[in-house]
């Protein structure tokens, strides 16, 4: 623990004692990066990597002759198709002199020019000059203008802070919030493991909510209550509740009697509700449909609506677009007093701006072309088409996990991942003791070795103590899925078989 | 289990127990913990802090310490008062921020025709993809696209692109003629966020303190005070054109450790920032010897290693000498160096892309800092594009090759001249003296300024050049840095402005200056 094992900290604080120069290695280095754990790019994605090299460089001995990564929810890798409006406006962005070329019209639609102008008059210095640190104004109204749609609630674009991906609002709303070891974020388990990294990277602690998987992983508020009770009374104070919705690795959306509670709760409580909104066009079960918080709460009656602090964070990278690589984001706050904003600013203005090419892509997604315009019909085409397609895979790989022994599999009701839990035989959890892992990662590590499926293991998450679960993906291309799916029954089969085995002959 | 754990389990509720028993321990940790605390225990009836005040739960007075306290001057209480006066109307000049393209810089056209191929694939495909651009463009493009596995819309590698951390290390080894390793590079989303990470990992607490020259680029002081550490300021002498004075800084560091602080590592900046001084190599070789001496981490902080305006002091990277220098330094100085595309004549600041290599890094620590920027993901493939091209500009005998020659040495010849136009205009003036600008984008002039300015401005609560740029914006639109903003000797006064103010603009600029200053200096006779 840390002041058991700290005796360089001791050292450091037993001041005034000449500090002699310590050269730079893991034990100098800030403990609070140490500590810090990323599951998604943990040991299983590292050896993936290894394998697309081996298998890059042609060498044979491998079980497998394609490494399919279902571990991280990165569309285009798997070859999905950014949407073509998106990418034409971008592009003329980066080189306008290509709107003056006379075969522009002919490749671009008259709506793609008419947006990259709007866009370049009103963005002093273009893509490569540093923006406002908050985002480029026209952008920012923009992303407003969605967001009001949305909802049908009014959005001032000062609110708006657009980031390099949903990540840095977390980053920055931990710094922010988290003084000590002292201040607890309450976060759900499992949890996607951004939140406990930077819990950490900050030196808060996690306290943790489980998700009732019996009950379509929502959360309760009796056992909200429970542990904030606990915490307070150990002299902790809990400052945030993390809400992931749709939920990731869990998959599940949320309705609205639900959002209501946790609201309230966190009023009584008086927390920051940190919505964690990026996959808020991934919804695929009949009957359910994405309610912003924001929205919820400015329904609530005055009583909420003027009072429960929101970060309310979404990004490009999911959705039906799917731009990872573009680095996009934003978060908008409600109910921040002005000089945290200011406070805010300040944050974003260290890092100058965000990368100028993901802003204009938050705010093209967030305001696309409209019925009518020259771009619509193909838009709609292709977001249709992905969205169709995702729902297709989901139920697919539900229905497969379902099939297996001993596996259960909720409903993929929105996000891009399905979360099943695994019942191993008791052999596979002693031969994962013994490597001092849970069973679930040498389930995760044999899947990879034997198929090239890469995917992470529950235990990343958090998860119940004594349940195993597996995280993947639905995000390989159709016409790969089927052999994914394949490759992973038979792979269990065999799994269950060799330690059912093993067991019976111990 | 440790005994603060047996005694939490015992006291626990029903989940807290579930969650001891159930999270996996980081490796020497108590292997019951992820107990939620790895904290001393608070008194049994300690009260718990407010969590509200005033009605607001996130209140600045509840906020995290170290964030309120950090200041950043590049957009701090000048650039807030041009803010108010743009929205009310006021056209200004914006020389606070090395931002070229924002005041009319164009960007170099072969970067940017790649760029726009990349980011739209299916133009490749198009049949009058021939038409709308060169050869070697279209082939650039798509030798990237196939670097990026076809998908730029995708996460990479948390480092960056293999293949364009591969261009960066033969880059590096053309330049310094020193094998460069790309395992040991990270791409980064602009410079800044290496620096961050780097601060991020080295500080542990306050006691942990940074060598930063002062006059220093606030993102040091700030990014410091943000994660908690301390910065220990080394004073550059003006008189003898921002030298180092190492039997001084030698003197600080003793000190500073007999108080018991620990000394982390050492920021330069070369060319300098705000101060456009040049390293010679001698001065480098004595850096490098310090900082084998003294045991602290080299942060090189070489990001506008292409903007030179004189031919006395090429630039030198600091990776070069240590390989000059040979054994005991080359292999044991560690050094992290810092690039960017935002500078140069590419200027392409909006793009965010960036690099930092690290020499001699215990490999422990690599992984490490690999893990923290994995929390993020991955750089934005815009911003590594831009580095690859930068890296690997066209060659002679391609078909971009003469036009891309001309913009790169049209654009460096032009910041040349307006290095020296804005220099020479500053020190035309009664009461301001100004080293020449030997590099980077700026020129920080000194102020002397007459006793009753300096009255005025403590009246007014202002430091006196904070004062001064305040008028300097209000009556004529030009936004600068006052150089308290970055540090400077006590009793001086300074501003920063960059000299990018567009070429044909400049004689304008400099005359507007110098009238404000003459009445400025009048006023306060």
């Amino acid at each position: 623990m840390l002041h058991s094992s700290a005796s360089a900290e001791q050292l450091c604080l037993a001041s005034p004692v000449r500090r002699e120069p310590e050269p730079v290695s893991v034990k100098t280095i800030n403990h609070d990066v140490v500590a810090a754990e990323y599951a998604v790019r943990g040991a299983i994605a590292i050896k993936s990597t290894a394998y697309q090299e081996q298998l890059k460089e042609g060498k044979d001995g491998l079980p497998f002759d394609k490494v399919y990564q279902c571990n991280i929810g990165n569309p285009q890798i798997l070859g999905q198709k950014p949407i073509s409006f998106f990418r034409q406006v971008l592009s003329l962005c980066e080189y306008p002199e290509l709107m003056e070329h006379p075969a522009a019209a002919d490749i671009y639609p008259p709506d793609a020019i008419a947006r990259a102008k709007e866009y370049l008059d009103n963005i002093p210095g273009g893509v490569g000059a540093y923006s406002e640190s908050k985002g480029a104004v026209i952008l920012r109204q923009h992303v407003a203008k969605g967001i009001a749609e949305r909802d049908g609630h009014p959005c001032n674009f000062e609110d708006l802070w657009l980031t390099d991906g949903a990540s840095p609002g977390v980053h920055y709303m931990m710094k922010t919030l988290l003084r000590n070891e002292q201040d607890c974020i309450l976060c759900p388990i499992p949890q996607y493991p951004l939140y406990s990294a930077t819990i950490k990277l900050y030196g808060g602690t996690l306290l943790p909510y489980f998700l009732e998987e019996g009950r379509d992983w929502q959360a309760t508020v009796a056992h909200l209550q429970e542990q904030v009770d606990t915490a307070r009374s150990q002299g902790k104070q809990v400052r945030a509740l993390v809400v992931i919705n749709p939920g990731n690795p869990t998959g599940q959306v949320l309705d609205w009697e639900n959002q209501e509670l946790l609201i309230k709760f966190c009023k009584q409580e008086q927390l920051v509700l940190l919505a964690d909104e990026v996959y808020q066009t991934n919804i695929y079960a009949a009957g359910r449909e994405f309610l912003s918080f924001k929205k919820v709460l400015m329904e609530m009656g005055p009583e909420y609506s003027g009072h429960v602090p929101l970060v309310s964070m979404n990004s490009i990278s999911k959705g039906y677009f799917g731009e990872c690589g573009r680095r996009g984001g934003y978060f908008e706050l409600v109910n921040f007093p002005q000089d945290v904003k200011d406070q805010l600013y300040k944050v974003a203005s260290i890092s100058l701006c965000p990368n100028v090419s993901g802003q204009i892509c938050m705010a093209l997604i967030m305001n696309p072309p409209q019925p009518g315009d020259p771009s619509h019909e193909l838009f709609a085409k292709e977001r249709d088409g992905i969205l169709e397609s995702l729902k297709r895979r989901a139920e697919l790989v539900v229905d497969t996990f379902r099939s297996m022994e001993g596996v259960s599999c909720n409903e993929v009701e929105g996000s891009m991942y399905a979360f099943p839990r695994l019942t191993v035989p008791p052999a596979a959890v002693k031969a994962a003791a013994n490597q001092g892992k849970p069973a679930d990662f040498l389930y995760c590590m044999e899947l990879l070795d034997q198929t090239g499926i890469v995917t992470v293991p529950g235990s990343g998450f958090g998860q119940e103590p004594g349940t195993f679960h597996v995280r993947t993906t639905i995000l390989p291309p159709e016409a790969d899925m089927a052999q994914v799916v394949q490759k992973f029954s038979e792979f269990h089969e065999s799994f269950m078989r060799r330690y059912k085995g093993e067991n019976g002959g111990s | 289990m440790c005994v603060r754990c047996i005694a939490k389990a015992r006291t626990a509720g029903r989940a807290v127990q579930a969650l001891l028993q159930g999270w996996q321990a980081p490796a020497g940790a108590c292997r019951t913990a992820r107990c939620f605390s790895s904290l001393p225990e608070p008194a049994v009836d300690a009260p718990a802090r407010p969590n509200e005040l005033e009605g607001k739960v996130a209140h600045p007075s509840l906020l995290n310490e170290d964030l309120l306290k950090a200041q950043y001057a590049v957009r701090g209480e000048l650039y807030m008062k041009a803010m108010e006066l743009q929205k009310a109307g006021k056209e200004l000049i914006f020389t606070n921020v090395g931002n070229p393209q924002q005041l009319g810089q164009l960007p170099i056209k072969f970067n940017r025709e790649v760029t726009s191929l990349v980011v739209a694939p299916f133009l490749l495909d198009h049949p009058a993809v021939a038409s709308l651009y060169p050869k070697d463009v279209i082939e650039r493009a798509r030798k990237l696209n196939k670097m990026f596995g076809g998908a730029v819309g995708a996460y990479t590698d948390s480092r960056g692109n293999a293949g364009v951390r591969q261009e960066v290390a033969d880059f590096i080894k053309r330049r310094d003629g020193y094998p460069s390793n790309p395992e040991h590079i990270f791409l980064t989303d602009g410079a800044s966020v290496a620096v961050r990470l780097l601060l991020n990992a080295l500080i542990r607490d306050s006691n942990d303190h940074i060598l930063v020259p002062i006059p220093q680029y606030p993102l040091y002081s700030a990014s410091i005070q943000l994660y908690g550490g301390t910065l220990l300021g080394y004073n550059l002498k003006e008189q003898t054109g921002w030298s180092m004075d190492f039997n001084e800084i030698t003197r600080s560091v003793n000190e500073a450790r007999n108080r018991g602080a620990c000394v982390r590592g050492m920021v330069f900046i070369n060319p300098g920032n705000p101060t456009g001084q040049c390293l010679t190599e001698d001065n480098l070789r004595d850096l490098v010897k310090f900082a084998h001496q003294e045991k602290v981490v080299l942060m090189a902080d070489e990001v506008y290693q292409p903007n030179i305006y004189q031919d006395e002091k090429p630039f030198v990277s600091a990776k070069k000498v240590l390989g000059d220098l040979g054994v005991p330094y080359s292999n044991s100085v560690e050094l992290a160096s810092f690039h960017t595309v935002s500078k140069g004549v590419l200027g392409e600041c909006g793009l965010r892309g960036g690099y930092v290599e690290l020499t001699n890094f215990h490999p422990g620590t690599i992984d490490e800092l690999y893990k923290a920027v994995s929390i993020n993901l991955s750089p934005n493939t815009v911003g590594q594009v831009a580095m690859s091209l930068m890296v690997n500009p066209p060659q002679p005998g391609q078909e971009s090759y003469e036009q891309w020659k001309k913009e790169h040495d049209e654009g460096l010849a032009s910041l040349r001249r307006r290095a020296h136009a804005m220099t020479d205009g500053f020190n035309s003036l009664e009461g301001v003296t100004c080293t020449f600008t030997e590099g980077a984008m700026y020129s920080f002039p000194r102020l002397h300024l007459p006793p009753k300015a300096i009255a005025a401005a403590k009246a007014a609560g202002k430091p006196a050049d904070t004062f001064y740029c305040l008028q300097l914006l209000e009556e004529t639109g030009i936004v600068t840095v006052p150089g308290s903003g970055f540090g400077q000797e006590e009793g001086t006064f300074h501003l920063r402005t960059t000299i990018l103010p567009p070429e044909e603009k400049i004689q304008d600029f400099v005359k507007l200056f110098q009238d404000f200053h003459k009445k400025f200096m009048a006023k306060y006779a």
